[in-house]
């Protein structure tokens, strides 16, 4: 590897302190403050989700007034949906695309450097709203007209910030496109790709489509309520369910932009810890793209309720369910992975594990949520709230933290404490299920989702669900601590870090050169 | 392994919270969906045990070959691992028989959703509106019409009275409908997005303003059946329930006989002058039910959200300014119209009412009479 730490000194001049990270516009900086964040956002988005859980720990108001209530739901979907995950994913694509393709860095650096420091903004603008006349946003996080007019002066502000996330995520999107096509080193051909840069260009895809299509329609809300447009105003000839459509035109491909990634990370993990290659790589990539594909064609899911034509909703219907089948085709791969491997169960693996029950279990409950003459009686209750919790927390969340237990030793040099990492996990899955699974059974006994009091009835569960949510919660506190534990010190981590490990990353030394590979090694 | 551990953990965290808890002496753990009382809400209730167990079998046999493996072919045990990473023929297998249980699945699904779109023929048309935070209900043929409103008390909701069995899930105007006959919502809304639902009569459908959806239902048994709004619709969007009363034929026309008359009697008593002392008495009554939830019972409203009234501006100014933006609304905020809502003696009583309390002197009445000249 001595081809990695030579290279032009010049290019290793930077500032120290503060101003390294200002200025940087090295991959690794950047996927750093990426990551940590994301995490910090996770804990803000966390404090809002125990905020919830607490007052719906029993029926009646005790903690909060519903108004307030309306917008810590909004608020938590918002900074845990574009704040924590979104952010994890780019932070990991920032330190392990260059790496696992052989390349440099990113190809547009300072673009990068861009890409990330209008977060804090936007999230600073967004969360400055909940100090507003009016109070922040409270319509949720999906935005619908007319009610979301109705927000106080924090409206033109949640606009804003939606747009520069949205610019934010477009730039991070077009760099890891044309890091990928143009920076590969040679003989890396695109199917020999590691699966989490496959997922991730698929996934940079979605984003340059839709991004453009949320900032359009959150533009025209603005121009609603500031010039008088009518877009969405029935009385002005618009049409209210316009927005939706436009909004899930958007919003689905979103959901496997926050899946995608993590499919990607399990695939990394799942061979190296059975010592065994992945089953079917190829089917592995088609099924991703044509779950890419299949997410433009099946938003109106979302809106089985509005009154759509019945032939709309059967196409959409169809369309939806069809979903399952390249998704079936990749936890089955999975599994095959597994089958006949010499498996350990090292921190990292546990979480993908975890992953592979937890999202399938997820993923049945979308299967039934797809069946429209059922959904009517699912829609807009605790069953989806479990459903996306599942694909979403025990999906995207366990991928993220997975993956940071898989290559913060290559990231640091240091190894985690694997004692702690096991009970992080254990606790975690634990809660979790406690959290969520109950609200399965809420839903199907009738309770509607964003409500801020609901009827004796629903009580029971909903006690066991917030226990299950402040233990969930406690738990991620010990995993910050983890996280700088490691970051501070440990056992030296080996370049390869784990037995089975493949893979261009693992040839580096743990922690990588500044600048991963000046020179581009040889891929056979 | 990891899903016993998590059974168990949750059967002895649900036994601790029954201990501790005196509310989960009254909450009943209910864990599916209903069977319902529409033929509808039996399809529905069908399709949903169908797709439920495929949906375990499939896990059932993914999970166990996981389990199996992560038991038997771990390192600790000697193993060494296979090298093989593909199979067409498997790959094939297991992307074609996924499908064709969609398939499978998908019939029945259409005929059920055909079904359940099909309003034609309805025996009776209800138009439901939908307001920041009640339902309007007119009945199409009969001409009966009026406003469902929360019936629990304040002090149930802020913990200082006990809760009463159906906490949150009463209204003071029940709708009302005959068993045994095709009834067909009009569904549409004043303000926001609402959505009506029932879960015992099987379908939801969205309140929008600018349409008007339509679904269907036949009760089969006579009873109280009871549902929330299901779209988020603002701050009171937990606190507009659905009651809906299924009676026998004659119970019912003898319900929509006495709604009649109830009109009828309202209507001459709009003809005549109102005293003071009434007129605030119907107006407190009307505060209470529509107003209060912005504009709260002490008239101090919300700050930066909802206007006080006390001492406000629009209360102290000229009267039929006063009553003008009570009846038409304020576009842009949620002050909606009320005209359609309130009758000429509710919207006199309520601007009477509001220009005379909470220190508010200016003495003003406002009479029915002046209200429908205004309309």
């Amino acid at each position: 590897m001595s081809t990695a730490t030579t290279h032009d000194a010049h290019n290793e001049e930077h500032p120290s302190g503060l101003m390294r990270w200002v200025t940087t516009t090295n991959h690794k900086d950047i996927g750093t403050l990426y990551l940590l964040f994301a995490l910090m956002m996770f804990i803000v988005g966390g404090a809002m989700a125990m905020i919830i859980r607490a007052e719906l720990f029993e029926p009646g108001l005790q903690f909060v007034e519903p108004q307030f209530f309306n917008s810590m739901t909004t608020m938590h979907a918002l900074v845990m949906i574009f704040g924590a995950v979104m952010p994890a994913f780019v932070g990991l694509a920032n330190w392990l695309i260059p790496m696992m393709i052989g390349a440099p860095d990113m190809a547009l650096p300072r673009m990068n450097n861009w890409s990330f420091w209008i977060l804090p903004f936007a999230f600073a603008i967004l969360l400055s709203t909940l100090f507003m006349e009016g109070g922040a946003p409270a319509g949720g996080w999906t935005m619908y007209p007319p009610l979301v007019l109705q927000t106080g002066n924090a409206f033109p502000f949640l606009i804003f910030s939606v747009h520069l996330m949205g610019i934010s995520s477009i730039m991070g999107a077009i760099n890891v496109i044309v890091t990928i096509v143009n920076m590969r080193a040679p003989g890396m051909t695109m199917m020999k790709m590691p699966l989490f840069v496959w997922t991730w260009l698929i996934t940079a895809y979605l984003l340059i489509a839709t991004m453009p299509v949320l900032a359009g329609a959150v533009t025209m809300l603005l121009t609603d309520r500031f010039f008088d447009t009518s877009f969405f105003n029935a009385a002005g000839g618009g049409d209210p369910v316009m927005f939706q459509h436009i909004f899930w035109f958007f919003g689905h491909p979103e959901v496997y932009i926050l899946i995608l990634p993590a499919f990607g990370i399990v695939s990394q993990i799942v061979p190296t810890f059975a010592r065994k290659p992945l089953f079917g790589y190829s089917s592995m990539v088609y099924a991703t793209a044509s779950i890419a594909f299949l997410s433009f064609i099946v938003w109106a899911h979302h809106m089985f309720t509005v009154g759509m034509p019945l032939t709309g909703e059967l196409f959409f219907m169809y369309a939806t369910m069809l979903i399952a089948v390249p998704t079936g085709v990749k936890v089955f791969n999975w599994v095959s992975t597994m089958w006949r491997g010499a498996m350990t169960f090292e921190t990292p693996m546990l979480f993908a594990l975890g992953f592979v029950v937890m999202f399938t279990i997820g993923g049945f409950s979308g299967l039934m949520l797809a069946m429209a003459p059922v959904d009517f009686q699912y829609h807009d209750t605790y069953f989806v709230v479990a459903h996306f919790h599942y694909v979403l927390v025990t999906g995207a969340v366990f991928a993220i933290m997975g993956a940071s237990y898989y290559w913060m030793p290559k990231w640091t040099g240091h190894m985690y404490d694997e004692r702690l990492g096991k009970l992080h996990f254990w606790l975690s899955t634990i809660s979790v299920n406690v959290l969520f699974f109950p609200q399965h059974f809420l839903g199907l006994a009738g309770m509607p989702r964003r409500i801020p009091d609901y009827s004796v009835q629903f009580a029971g569960f909903n006690e066991i669900s917030s226990i299950g949510g402040f233990a969930f919660g406690l738990t991620q506190l010990l995993y910050v601590y983890i996280v700088f534990k490691t970051i501070k010190g440990g056992a030296k981590a080996t370049d390869q870090v784990w037995e089975g490990a493949h893979g261009l990353e693992w040839t580096l030394p743990s922690p990588p050169p500044y600048h991963s590979f000046s020179t581009a090694p040889e891929v056979k | 392994m990891l899903v016993s551990k998590t059974k168990r953990a949750l059967t002895a965290i649900a036994g601790v919270a029954l201990v501790l808890s005196a509310t989960s002496a009254a909450a009943d753990y209910a864990l599916n969906l209903t069977p319902g009382v529409t033929p509808i809400s039996h399809e529905a209730h069908t399709l949903h045990m169908l797709i439920m167990e495929v949906c375990a079998v499939i896990g059932l046999i993914v999970f166990g070959a996981m389990f199996i493996s992560i038991i038997k072919h771990r390192k600790s045990r000697g193993v060494k691992p296979a090298q093989f990473h593909e199979s067409t023929a498997v790959e094939i297998v297991w992307t074609i028989v996924p499908f064709l249980i969609l398939v499978g699945m998908a019939i029945p699904a259409t005929k059920a959703l055909v079904a359940m779109e099909d309003t034609s023929d309805a025996d009776l048309s209800i138009k439901v509106t939908g307001y920041q935070w009640r339902w309007g209900y007119d009945y199409v043929d009969d001409g009966v019409s009026f406003i469902s409103t929360l019936a629990t008390p304040k002090e149930e909701i802020y913990n200082q009275q006990p809760k009463g069995e159906n906490y949150l899930l009463e209204v003071d105007h029940p709708l009302v409908v005959p068993v045994n006959k095709k009834v067909r919502l009009l569904i549409t809304s004043n303000d926001v997005i609402h959505a009506w639902w029932v879960p015992k009569l099987g379908m939801k459908k969205d309140a929008i303003p600018g349409y008007i959806n339509q679904m269907w239902f036949k009760i089969e048994k006579e009873g109280t059946y009871r549902g929330q709004c299901a779209e988020l619709c603002g701050k009171d969007h937990g606190f507009m329930p659905i009651v809906v009363v299924a009676k026998n034929e004659a119970d019912y026309q003898q319900w929509v006989a006495d709604q009649k008359g109830v009109a009828t009697a309202d209507k001459e008593a709009a003809q005549r002058d109102w005293s003071k002392a009434e007129l605030m008495a119907r107006g407190e009554k009307v505060f209470t039910g529509t107003c209060a939830a912005c504009h709260q019972a002490s008239g101090e409203g919300i700050p930066g959200t909802f206007p006080a009234l006390k001492g406000g501006a629009i209360a102290t100014g000229p009267k039929a300014d006063h009553l003008a933006l009570v009846m038409h609304g304020k576009p842009g905020t949620a002050m909606a119209s009320f005209a359609g809502q309130l009758s000429d003696t509710d919207l006199a009583a309520v601007v009477t009412y509001e220009r005379n309390s909470w220190g508010n002197d200016t003495g003003d009445l406002v009479q029915p009479s002046e209200v429908k000249a205004a309309r």
